[in-house]
Parts: structure tokens; sequence; C-alpha cells
């Protein structure tokens, strides 16, 4: 028997969800599955979304032009994960980005990877890493990580309205 | 895992949100729980005189720090309950039960814990219960698997 006082316990806060993805997210796991980025086209605005929006956000219409994109797109902003935290799974430091893949109205949150964390800027050109055709699922950890292609650096003119 | 429906366009997928709290106890919450660890239920007395289980460690009116612990006894009164017909998950029994306000003989307060009756129809405010105790304890609400009727 334990003769120490009892002076503290773990009291996890835990809720269980089942998620439903709903029909344009499903669209675009089911595409991404398949080793695609698929988005959605707003009709009034020409802006397009991915991942895809039921409902235009302007508009509030459906939205149902899908619209396959490049895999490659322009680090807008990015952040330096150098804190350790409780269900982390990445090994820090590592770069998270808001990536704007061309074509895309709006940036995608992934990870940069193939370079040294001080390289990583805004307008940085990358592209996607795709993980073995056989590990794919309905889930954007297809794709392992954006790396750097080696382009000139995009200008701030060309993604200033994005961030 | 994603499970896919060929019925619908939806796909679904289980999501846990969890916060992995743990909490230290102070001095008057850490007796109580090694108290239950130890199979004694502590509580403790107010400016007043009651007795408060479980033990708080400043007085309700006055604000004051308490100190003068109370062992009472391991059974008491059903003061106010409620009946869960269908148990979920993570609730402590499996059966159907009730979460119940006991006052321990001895307390002048009442605790929130589980009453183990077998069925509605046996549950009464003001019925007696004792606490079951578990096999192996570590100093834990769940040290009282549940308070379980008794005749006096």
């Amino acid at each position: 028997m334990n003769d120490k006082p009892v002076t503290g316990f773990k009291t996890p806060t835990r809720l269980d969800y089942t998620i439903r993805s709903g029909e344009a997210s499903a669209s675009f796991l089911r595409h991404i599955k398949e080793g695609r980025l698929v988005g959605r086209k707003c009709a009034t605005t020409g802006r397009v979304y991915v991942p895809p929006r039921g409902p235009s956000p302007v508009t509030g219409l459906p939205m149902v032009e899908e619209v396959e994109l490049n895999h490659t797109g322009t680090v807008t902003t990015f952040c330096v994960v150098n804190v350790p935290f409780e269900g982390q799974t990445m090994k820090i430091p590592y770069v998270g980005a808001a990536i704007l893949l061309d074509g895309a109205d709006i940036a995608l949150f992934h990870l940069v990877g193939d370079c040294e964390i001080n390289e990583v800027r805004m307008g940085m050109r990358v592209k996607a890493i795709w993980k073995p055709r056989e590990e794919w699922g309905f889930t954007t950890e297809n794709i392992l990580y954006f790396a750097p292609t080696g382009e000139p650096d995009a200008s701030f003119e060309s993604y200033r309205e994005y961030l | 895992m994603i499970s896919e429906s060929r019925q619908t366009e939806a796909l679904s997928a289980p999501y846990v949100l969890e916060y992995a709290y743990k909490r230290s106890l102070g001095p008057v919450l850490s007796e109580f729980f090694t108290g239950l660890r130890e199979g004694r239920i502590v509580g403790i007395r107010s400016m007043d005189g009651r007795v408060l289980v479980p033990p708080q460690e400043y007085d309700p009116l006055s604000g004051e720090s308490l100190h003068e612990t109370v062992i009472v006894k391991d059974t008491g009164t059903v003061t106010s309950w409620s009946w869960v017909a269908e148990p979920r998950g993570k609730h402590p029994l499996d059966e159907p039960f009730a979460w119940a306000l006991v006052r321990l003989d001895g307390a002048d307060t009442s605790m929130l814990h589980v009453v183990d009756a077998g069925a509605i129809d046996m549950m009464q405010t003001g019925m007696r219960v004792k606490a079951k105790w578990a096999q192996d304890r570590v100093g834990f609400v769940s040290d009282i698997v549940s308070f379980v009727p008794v005749e006096d």
C-alpha cells in the first residue's frame, strides 16, 4: 500500500465526437484520396475556395463548380513552432504555414519541409510533396509537406489580399 | 478511421477533443482523497460547527481557513436523486443507477455520488445507503464504487 498522501490526480476533460463532413468537404476529401486538389468557385465573385465550403461565404448560395488546382503555391504567412505541447505529433522545431495554392483565393494550412526553418519566408514558392500513393486516405495528411520549388519569390502584391 | 457511406455523400470520422488536465489538491482535499484510499471518509468542521463532506478549505460563511477534520461514517441518507435509465459510456456504472446527494452519518452536508439500487422503484428520498468500496483504491472519488441500499 502506498503511504504517501494523495496530492493530485489527472482529471482529463474529453469529448468524443463523430464528425460528419458535409457534401463539399466530402468531395474535397474524395479527390485528395486520389491525389487531386479540388476546390469550388463562387459563381458571383469567381473566388475559388480550397478546401471548399458548401455555400459561398459572400452570397450564401451553393457553390457547385469544381476547380482542380495545381500542387504549387505561395507561403503567405507562417509560424515556427518551438514549443512542445500535449498531443504534439511533430518533432520541433517545425513550420506551419498558410499556403495560397495557385488559382485559389484562400490559403490552406500545412507544413513546410525540405528546407531549413530559417529559410522559410513570406512569398516563398512551394509545391506539395505527397506520401506514397498506397498511403493515401481521406486526409490532407496525404501531403507530407510543401517544399520549396526554387522559383523566385512571389511579389507581396500577388498575395497581399490573402493575408 | 474515416468511414464512407455509399448511400450518402457524407464522410464521417471520430473526433476526440481532450484536455489532459492534472490538478493538485491542496492540504484539505489531499486529506479527503488520502482518506478514501484508506477506506474512510474525511469531512471538516465549519466555523459554525457543521461538518462539511466533502471538506472545504474555507468556511462557506466567513471565508476563514478550516482545519478541524472529522471522520464520518460510510453510511448515510439519500437527500435527492436523479435516475439514469440508460447509462452512457463515461458513466461510472454500466447498469441503470442514480446520481444522488448522500448525507453521510455525522455530516451536515450532502455529497454527490452514485447509488446502485438496481431499479428506479428501489429509489426513495430518505433511503439509507452504505458505501461499497473498491478493492484497489488509489485516492480518487471512484474509490467508492457506489452507495448501495441498506436496511437500518
